[in-house]
């Protein structure tokens, strides 16, 4: 059977792939992040995935406001690059796992998530910039193919933050029984603190922050309790794609340790997390 | 400048107040939409059927209004990028700030939380 080797939390601000796309890596304003993103790359470019599964949203780029899935995953072979609104990203198309999409959109259903599938998909920075923060330099393809897992977090009611967890721990008994030895990867993806507009724009809450990426280890329960107005309020209006967050953790057994953690700020309006943690299985 | 709310939160309320004024903002990520509007804002949103408010809000570049008017952030950004402008440009309208400046208090860690306007 499968087994999920890591899973990755991180941000996914447009700017962190702007800034790798245009070479500013290394500029005053960046290099901290980049410096603190370096030794979970170096880890998991020696712990690849045979295929990953990316927890992320869509940014008014590929699903619109007509038609609004609470969840939603991708089912198909190929996933090109979206134009946002300043031109695709220079980065490779993703390849898709129609297999793996297929075995695990019939398990979750089986198991009370009826997610809608997506047979076209262009995938904007929310899927992009966490597949560059894992491998900065894919040349002419990404290192693994990838099932892109959606959840709407841009219209209320979002899921709760506990139906993310429990589609988590659904994901990970779909992986686990898919029948090949692949190893999969989990990301996810989002967050932290931010808030693009309103009186409150520009708002940073490194103390809630800070609790969110101690407590994603040990008592994501604790976090799946949130309400969405809780996450408003402590982690701004788009601090709630945090939720995202939680069904990566859910998809981890609870052996698991922590490879890596950074947090910078900014990274543009948004206070930038990153937490890497091995699952060692089974205990 | 309309004067901004704390939060926006897009409700299914306000989905439906800004749907015809979403999809127009929607259609920039298509280069070929972005130039037929760029030559004519006007008659690109008749064309969509904007209410006369959600169409000055696009003509003027009226974050707030926009967002009143049912704009979620993510579609009201759409116009921020055909202009070739970022995020503050976006949010610093809100804050009554400029957008440098609202970049120099990103850079000195952002607004803390509890520090924002009631409206």
């Amino acid at each position: 059977m499968a087994e999920i080797i890591w899973g990755l939390a991180t941000s996914h601000v447009p700017p962190i792939g702007l800034a790798m796309d245009h070479g500013l890596t290394g500029s005053p304003y960046w290099k901290p992040l980049f410096d603190g993103y370096a030794p979970a790359r170096k880890w998991m470019a020696e712990n690849p995935p045979d295929a990953a599964i990316v927890v992320y949203n869509d940014h008014a780029n590929a699903v619109g406001l007509d038609m609004v899935p609470a969840f939603a995953m991708g089912v198909a072979d190929r996933y090109e690059i979206a134009d946002e609104g300043y031109g695709p990203r220079p980065v490779p198309p993703v390849t898709g796992a129609p297999e793996l999409s297929e075995h695990l959109v019939t398990s979750l259903i089986d198991d009370g998530f009826d997610l809608a599938t997506l047979s076209r998909l262009d995938v904007d920075h929310g899927l992009t910039v966490p597949l560059s923060v894992y491998c900065p330099d894919p040349g002419d393809a990404w290192p693994c193919p990838v099932v892109p897992l959606l959840v709407n977090v841009i219209q209320y009611p979002q899921p709760t933050a506990a139906r993310c967890f429990a589609l988590g721990r659904a994901l990970g008994r779909a992986i686990r029984s898919y029948p090949d030895n692949s190893k999969i990867a989990v990301f996810g993806t989002g967050g932290m603190s931010h808030q693009l507009a309103g009186a409150r724009a520009g708002l940073i809450n490194p103390e809630f922050d800070r609790m969110f990426l101690s407590a994603i280890e040990h008592s994501p329960e604790k976090l799946a309790s949130l309400s969405r107005e809780e996450l408003i309020e402590a982690a701004g209006t788009e601090g709630i794609e945090l939720i995202m967050w939680l069904v990566m953790r859910g998809a981890l057994s609870d052996n698991l340790t922590r490879i890596h953690e950074t947090y910078h700020v900014p990274a543009s309006n948004t206070a930038a997390g990153l937490a890497l943690f091995e699952d060692l299985g089974a205990a | 400048m309309s004067l901004a709310r704390d939060n926006y939160v897009l409700d299914l309320a306000k989905a439906r107040q800004g749907h015809a004024l979403n999809r127009m903002l929607g259609s920039l990520t298509d280069p070929a939409n972005r130039a037929r509007f760029s030559a004519g804002e006007a008659g690109y949103c008749d064309g969509y059927g904007l209410p006369d408010e959600a169409r000055r809000a696009v003509t003027e570049r009226d974050y707030p209004a926009l967002l009143e008017q049912g704009a979620s952030v993510f579609y009201a950004f759409k116009l921020t990028m055909t202009d070739g402008q970022k995020m503050s440009h976006l949010s610093a309208p809100f804050t009554g700030l400029s957008p440098e400046e609202f970049e120099a208090m990103m850079r000195a860690g952002g607004r803390r939380a509890g520090s924002g306007r009631r409206g």
